[in-house]
């Protein structure tokens, strides 16, 4: 056991763990976050999937003294009881069904949009191909993107159309 | 830790929102029935309606023995609080479909409350009637009957008391959304709150069983229903795209351990001894417990458990013999083998039945065909693996699970460990999906056991490795159809022969099935197959057999080839046989697929029974329609495009909801890749209560069907599955997924207003047809056949080059 210092959705917390302990089981057993999820263990699937500097990582894999960044968890996303612009397209577009992975596919969607706010549908679905989802929402998570980088770029702009618009 | 004192997000939230600005605490400590105490487990802890006023209630709820509330006491289903909110409490699950919020949308349109003043408690032992969980596609087809007319008794009660309290008789009273007024004198009037606001209704209810369960008052005709057709938001996705719902794997109790399995490394392995020295100076390490081949490791943190679990040092002996064929040999072996017994039959049809005489006809035709298709073991694959949290402390059992029938796991745990079953309570919280898989909870009876052993909480989760070789499998199928046609084409005999390897089959949460019964020796004294599916369609064939028969592998218990209910059990094998051989047949008679079924559907002068036939030629119809179908003999002349593309139709019904279905395809004659560009599908289950909820459902079927048809195949040689993580086993990704899903929600009754218009199924029926359609597009994309599932790329290329295409 050591102490490790990670940074959380804005928090800074000191634990005593041993330093391999994957980030995950810190998150949730530690922290009590309920955001990343298991599925594998492996890096396949995604339901474990928190932000590292705004970079989606799989945190199932991740030594919690690997970590080298700022830690933001689906949790984290919204600010000020804010939802993020992703998070409200998932709500407009009822997208979960049992929700296990969504976590991974929001905080994906999220990354991807950083980097390239306005993708092609080609490159929403390259760029969500690693997140693994059982009931297969696939097809609305990917209108859900678009939607969402359409009210994020209506947000940016400050005169896009009404968001009602943009969604329905 | 703070949450351990929250509500649960999505009731907190839903009662935020009719309770302005006072607490939730507050609200929910001046709401009559509910005394509150906060347990350490973050969930709301609350005596059922049934148990009593809330001064006697018990104030910790972990108390045992706990209640089984009882369907003949309105109070059990209902409570209406004083400001004419109301709560629900339904014995059913929600695996993501959105049932719950269906639930409340009939509830308040019988009761006459908004939508937004009703929360829905789900799935507790102790709180909720045992409507069985889930399972079957019912909730709404069964269930939804029963908590509809209990809803309008309430109504009805409400309105006597409002008559009595007004001195005006209850034909001259009108109600919206709780409030009772009196429309020739508005300034009078009583809510639901004022009449019985945190008091007890005390009204009995009538019925034979749980699902017969009636008051006096009817439910409402059809038109006068508001909020049942409504595509309502469902109230579960806020808490799921926040982070901040409870699930099952996230309830965390004090003094909690964590515990990991350890699987034999081949089927039937027999442990010969443990070396736990392997394990004793690890960190955190608390015991290892075994009982026969069942072995565990439970340790203080869960990565802990995980690192021990890999390093603990078992002695195994593997089988003298091979317990199965390799998923290479396993046709061959399904037909070559001696059935032991026919199929039990499910559904409407039963698995083995002659009508006319089918050698004679076939003798008689003019065309015979005969194909043979192969549909291979799948997995449920949960994206998250098994889980379970059992607490042990006074004496007694809770066991917070996903499991989607925690009726069965209360009684079949308690069996397991020779408890009482009023010792024991399941707690049902959201989870992975379910289709079938938490209907035998392999993790609750695992943490229980492991619990009672230990004497402090333990939470199990397995492993992916774990859940993919050895959750419950889909049966293989081998089928052997032949048909007959007469010299105009006209399909007149059928002959459907399906083996299945299903001899075990798991049962829901029974102590002699579920894999660590099996694994302690535990056998049921009879095996019990699963019910086999026969080809569900309303062809007017005047000669035809059925038979299915149940083939077993040396191996039946033990193994990882167990087989339990998966999504629409049997159906998608079925209908991929059955459908692609009516293509083939519609090939033969140089027909339209599309036409050669309708013309099948109309040929029958049978009397017509719910519609069955009338709404089945609806839905091909409007299928075509939709997909603007070019009417033509499948199988276009291929030309030298490296991509082909193609249509096929499929089409089945299921206990009474009818389903067809159109797939595009583009097929990589190069990488031998199959896209479903587009697909549409057609479908009718009677009353909607919330499109867009089922609309979501039907799109879930729907790829999950495509997953099935070009992915999925556990694969295993003759003495494990070495198909394991999601490498080995690959799943429908994103990619994958169709550019267009058209979905057509066709009411084909012949009396579409009907006031009793009844809902039926649809969690599953739209899963049935979706490989036959695919199927029957390849061919008509490439001239070639698929006959053995699924559709994997480098099948397909061997396919298309062994044909030349």
């Amino acid at each position: 056991m050591s102490d490790v210092t990670l940074d959380v959705n804005g928090e800074t917390h000191t634990l005593d763990v041993d330093s391999s302990t994957p980030l995950l089981y810190v998150l949730r057993n530690d922290l009590g976050l309920r955001g990343p999820r298991f599925g594998c263990g492996l890096s396949q699937c995604g339901a474990c999937t928190v932000l590292v500097d705004g970079v989606a990582r799989r945190s199932c894999t991740l030594p919690v003294s690997r970590v080298d960044g700022e830690i933001t968890t689906l949790e984290g996303l919204s600010g000020d009881g804010e939802l993020h612009p992703v998070q409200q397209a998932w709500i407009d577009d009822q997208v979960p069904q049992c929700g296990y992975c969504q976590n991974g596919q929001i905080l994906t969607a999220k990354a991807l949009l950083d980097r390239n706010p306005n993708p092609t549908d080609e490159e929403i679905r390259q760029g969500m191909n690693g997140v693994l989802c059982r009931c297969m929402t696939y097809y609305r998570i990917q209108a859900a993107v678009r939607h969402a980088a359409d009210a994020m770029a209506a947000d940016a702009s400050g005169s896009g159309p009404a968001r009602e618009e943009v969604i329905r | 830790m703070s949450h351990l004192s929250e509500i649960p997000k999505e009731l907190a939230d839903a009662l935020d929102t009719f309770n302005g600005t006072t607490s939730r605490r507050d609200f929910l400590k001046s709401s009559g029935l509910f005394v509150l105490s906060f347990s350490g487990t973050g969930l709301l802890d609350t005596p059922g309606p049934d148990s009593g006023e809330a001064s006697g209630a018990p104030e910790n709820g972990t108390a045992a023995p706990y209640p089984e509330p009882d369907f003949r006491l309105l109070d059990s289903w209902l409570v209406v609080h004083e400001d004419s909110t109301a709560t629900f409490y339904v014995g059913k699950t929600d695996g993501g479909q959105g049932t719950g919020t269906a639930f409340r949308q009939m509830m308040c349109d019988e009761l006459d409350i908004a939508f937004e003043k009703s929360t829905l408690v789900m799935g507790r032992t102790d709180m909720t009637v045992d409507q069985g969980g889930s399972g079957g596609s019912d909730a709404i087809e069964r269930d939804g009957w029963a908590v509809r007319r209990v809803a309008a008794e309430a109504r009805r009660v409400l309105l006597e008391m409002a008559s009595g309290r007004l001195g005006v008789p209850m034909d001259e009273l009108a109600v919206s959304d709780g409030l009772i007024s009196i429309p020739r004198d508005p300034s009078r009037t009583v809510t639901y709150g004022e009449l019985v606001g945190g008091r007890r209704f005390d009204v009995m209810l009538t019925g034979s069983n749980v699902n017969a369960t009636t008051g006096v008052a009817s439910v409402k005709p059809v038109q006068d229903l508001k909020i049942v057709g409504q595509s309502l938001p469902r109230y579960d996705i806020p808490g799921k795209v926040d982070g901040s719902l409870e699930w099952a794997v996230d309830v965390r109790l004090p003094d909690m351990v964590h515990a990991r399995n350890v699987r034999p490394p081949v089927a039937g392995a027999k442990r010969i001894s443990i070396d736990e020295s392997s394990v004793r100076d690890l960190s955190g390490f608390i015991r290892v417990v075994s009982r026969g081949n069942y072995v565990a490791v439970v340790c203080e943190r869960e990565e802990q458990a995980i690192e021990a679990a890999s390093r603990l040092e078992v002695q195994w002996e593997k089988p003298a013999t091979k317990s199965f064929p390799s998923s290479e040999d396993l046709f061959d072996y399904l037909r070559n083998a001696t059935p032991m017994s026919p199929a039990r039959g499910r559904g409407s049809r039963t698995a083995t039945r002659e009508q006319g005489n089918t050698e004679q006809a076939m003798a008689a035709a003019t065309t015979v065909v005969e194909a043979e298709y192969d549909f291979p073991f799948q997995g449920h694959t949960a994206i998250g693996p098994a889980h379970g949290l059992a607490d042990p402390s006074d004496g007694q059992m809770t066991i917070y699970t996903n499991d989607m029938k925690p009726y069965s796991l209360r009684t079949g745990v308690a069996e397991f460990l020779d408890m009482p079953p009023e010792q024991v309570r399941v707690i049902w919280m959201d989870g992975p999906q379910l289709y079938g898989r938490t209907a035998a909870d392999d993790a609750g009876f695992e943490a229980a056991f492991l619990a009672k052993e230990i004497g402090r909480p333990v939470r199990v989760q397995w492993m992916r490795h774990e859940e993919t070789a050895w959750d419950t499998k889909g049966p293989a199928f081998a089928f052997t159809l032949r048909g007959g046609l007469d010299d105009e084409g006209n399909l007149i005999a059928l002959d459907y022969r399906a083996r299945v390897a299903d001899y075990a089959h798991v049962g829901y949460n029974q102590p002699d099935t579920v894999l660590i019964a099996q694994l302690m020796g535990i056998r049921p004294s009879r095996p019990a197959s699963g019910g086999a599916s026969a080809p569900a369609e309303m062809y007017a064939i005047p000669n035809r057999r059925q038979e299915t028969s149940v083939v077993r592998f040396p191996r039946a218990f033990e193994t990882p080839l167990r087989t339990g209910n998966l999504r629409d059990p049997g159906g998608p094998q079925v209908t991929f046989a059955s459908e692609s051989f009516i293509d083939e047949m519609a090939v033969a008679a140089n027909a339209d697929p599309v036409e050669f079924r309708l013309r099948l559907l109309r040929a029958s002068s049978e009397e017509d029974r719910v519609f069955m036939r009338a709404r089945s030629i609806a839905v091909v119809e409007a299928a075509a329609e939709a997909y603007d179908w070019d009417t033509r003999p499948s199988g276009k002349a291929v030309g030298s495009d490296r991509i082909l593309t193609g249509r096929g139709v499929a089409y089945a019904y299921r206990a009474r909801t009818a389903i067809a279905e159109i797939a595009e395809v583009e097929v990589d004659r190069e990488t031998g890749r199959v896209w479903v560009k587009r697909m549409v599908c057609a479908h009718d289950c009677g009353l909607v209560i919330n499109p867009d909820g089922l609309r979501s459902t039907i799109q879930g079927n729907l790829l999950h069907g495509l997953s099935r048809a070009l992915y999925e195949e556990v694969q295993f040689d003759t003495e494990m599955v070495t198909s394991v993580d999601w490498r080995t086993h690959p799943t429908l990704r994103h990619v994958d997924a169709p550019e267009t899903i058209d979905i057509v929600i066709v009411n084909g009754d012949p009396e579409p207003d009907r006031p009793d218009l009844p809902p039926y199924g649809a969690g599953e029926p739209s899963h049935r047809p979706v490989a036959a359609a695919v199927a029957n597009a390849i061919y008509d994309a490439t001239g070639v056949r698929l006959r053995r599932a699924p559709f994997r790329a480098e099948r397909v290329l061997a396919a298309l080059e062994a044909a030349g295409v």
